[in-house]
């Protein structure tokens, strides 16, 4: 176990460097001057002199190797400095940590009710299977995947916010500030980031419970003369969470990806929505960092998945 | 090589080919939802191509009089802003969608398969070194990454079309990557080597016909899925170039007239979910059908 866990660090760390270069050389990728990474838009420096584009160019290091100012760029992200946004004039990581906690206490909470709701649902669907709760689950699971997030969150802006008035339409008060407001303010984006969750997690888990009910260890359960309540969550239950497990993590990479959609039509000022709005911007350093930052978070999640294969079927050898 | 074209194998194949065929079609007919997967697709096919013959306006030009017009018997689904129809650009979005989804899959598969088989077929540093890449590019969120892509590559439709595909690449080159690690064990590619077949030929005569079940299911979920993103983007105002009709790009547009005119925004949002759902559908049947086992695995 603990060298399956090593191998699997080693290997996350080269992934982590693979993960940089990539980040690195798609902003390259942009026409033009890369000055305008760092510096404005390429409108702007078209219209500065020469002398003070090679100037600038010095100071952000661009006239150096790309290699060297890979390394350059990778040793500051590690002392914590991704540099400085030119449209808001702050440190992106100053803007970051204004934004991600909001995103990530959306994030949270939707991977909590994607996972609750999607193992339940899924449960009682294997459990019933045939009956109406299974004619119920199985449909929406098929509809909770397809939906387009941003259509939903409008349709539910226009039931329960413009018609019904129940919930508010659009952004997010601090839950320390007023925490019934952002209670309820949280409901619809949370909703729209853990529908693809609960759906694909529910199908996940139907299936694999309906693997696992049909094997003789359950068998002999059953003839044990254990209740059905038993027979499920004490032996069925931990062995078909396993595929689920896998899918969860998959599921934070669709939560960062929602929250880009979710922030813009609930005008969240979370980081999905300062990606989409310094894309626009044309800010880079930003939409870099940012990119880099989801990009490991996900590493991290995905590898703690792997790791606790272990707890949930101490079958698996890792050789 | 004339030796080479008729073999055992291909002796063996003839006869259990026909009921092959004969229950692939039972078991992928004999789901409702499947049957009308297919269905949506072909009327949507059928709607990309027939789409001057069906729009009953140019989608295009604008028609200041008919500014924001209610649904009713001149504009079915009433009309945007620009007084354009929306029945009208509704219909030729279908063209990008489907454009987009299916050039996508294209390059991504033509990228992604040979990479999963040499990866898995050659082992050793090959299979390292794309693999890992392939780990790397699979922890970007795939709508983040081609949103990040086609925004540094600029605007227009097949930048678009290129940062989906580089964000798909890595579905394809895993699951080909696993195909092959398990196909490579079979007696019957010892059998080729024996008889001095080389690598290209192992790897893409014999391994790739066996790997093409679950690609084929991968790639018909992956249309939809690409659909949806691209909705995603340019829903987000990526990639799309006016006059343009793209679907998602339509929800946004009518979100801002949400209490005028609602049809505006939940008619484009529901023919994504409409065309996803389809081939969602039509995927899970040819899973079903081609191989069960897959079940749960795509």
């Amino acid at each position: 176990m603990t060298t399956y866990i090593i191998r699997r660090l080693l290997q996350a760390l080269i992934v982590l460097i693979l993960v940089t270069l990539l980040v690195f050389f798609i902003m390259r990728l942009l026409p033009g001057d890369p000055l305008i990474i760092y510096v404005a838009q390429s409108a702007q420096i078209e219209a500065m002199p020469p002398e003070m584009v090679d100037k600038l160019r010095h100071e952000f290091g661009l006239d150096k190797p790309i290699m060297v100012q890979y390394f350059n760029w990778m040793g500051n992200i590690f002392q914590g400095d991704f540099g400085t946004s030119i449209y808001y004039r702050e440190k992106v990581s100053t803007l970051m940590r204004e934004r991600f906690p909001i995103t990530l206490h959306l994030g949270v909470v939707a991977f909590i009710v994607g996972a609750v709701l999607g193992v339940l649902a899924g449960l009682l669907a294997a459990v019933r299977r045939g009956k109406w709760a299974d004619k119920v689950v199985t449909p929406l699971t098929y509809v909770g995947i397809t939906i387009p997030v941003f259509w939903l969150g409008i349709l539910m802006i226009y039931a329960f916010g413009l018609k019904l008035h129940w919930l508010p339409i659009s952004g997010y008060t601090s839950p320390f500030k007023d925490f019934w407001l952002n209670s309820r303010q949280i409901v619809m984006p949370v909703i729209c980031l853990a529908i693809f969750s609960v759906a694909a997690n529910a199908r996940q888990m139907r299936s694999a419970m309906l693997e696992v009910v049909r094997q003789d260890y359950i068998r002999t359960a059953w003839s044990k003369g254990l209740r059905e309540r038993r027979v499920i969550i004490a032996h069925a239950l931990k062995n078909s969470l396993i595929p689920v497990i896998t899918l969860m993590g998959i599921g934070v990479g669709m939560i960062f990806g929602g929250s880009v959609l979710v922030e813009t039509v609930f005008a969240i000022p979370g980081v999905g929505r300062l990606l989409v709005s310094s894309i626009f911007g044309q800010d880079y350093v930003v939409v870099q960092s940012i990119t880099f930052v989801i990009a490991a978070i996900v590493l991290v999640v995905n590898l703690l998945v792997d790791v606790s294969y272990g707890w949930f079927d101490p079958r698996i050898r890792y050789g | 090589m004339a030796e080479s074209r008729i073999t055992v194998s291909d002796f063996l194949e003839i006869a259990p080919r026909v009921s092959e065929w004969r229950r692939f079609q039972r078991v992928f007919f004999s789901r409702g939802m499947v049957v009308f997967g297919l269905v949506v697709l072909l009327l949507l096919l059928l709607t990309a191509i027939f789409a001057a013959w069906l729009a009953p306006y140019d989608p295009y030009q604008p028609l200041p009089k008919d500014s924001l017009a209610q649904p009713g018997k001149e504009h079915l689904l009433g009309s945007d802003l620009l007084g354009r129809d929306t029945l009208s650009r509704l219909i030729y979005g279908s063209r990008t969608a489907l454009m987009v989804g299916f050039i996508s899959v294209g390059i991504a598969s033509i990228i992604g398969i040979p990479l999963g088989i040499i990866a898995g077929y050659s082992g050793g540093f090959a299979n390292i070194i794309i693999m890992r890449i392939m780990d790397a590019l699979m922890c970007f969120p795939m709508l983040l990454l081609s949103l990040v892509i086609a925004a540094v590559l600029g605007n227009g439709i097949h930048n678009v079309i290129i940062a989906l595909s580089v964000a798909t690449i890595p579905g394809y080159a895993r699951v080909t990557h696993g195909v092959t690690l398990s196909i490579k064990e079979n007696d019957y590619i010892m059998a080729q080597w024996a008889m001095g077949s080389g690598y290209a030929r192992t790897m893409f005569k014999h391994i790739l016909p066996n790997a093409f079940p679950p690609l084929i299911v991968l790639m018909t979920m992956q249309l939809g899925n690409l659909i949806l993103a691209e909705a995603g983007l340019s829903f987000l105002g990526i990639g799309i170039t006016p006059p343009g009709a793209a679907w998602g790009a339509m929800v946004n547009d009518g979100y801002r007239y949400l209490l005028k005119n609602p049809v505006l925004s939940f008619a484009p949002g529901l023919a994504i979910m409409l065309v996803v759902f389809a081939f969602n559908m039509v995927g899970d049947g040819l899973r079903d059908a081609l191989d069960p086992r897959l079940r749960g695995l795509l």
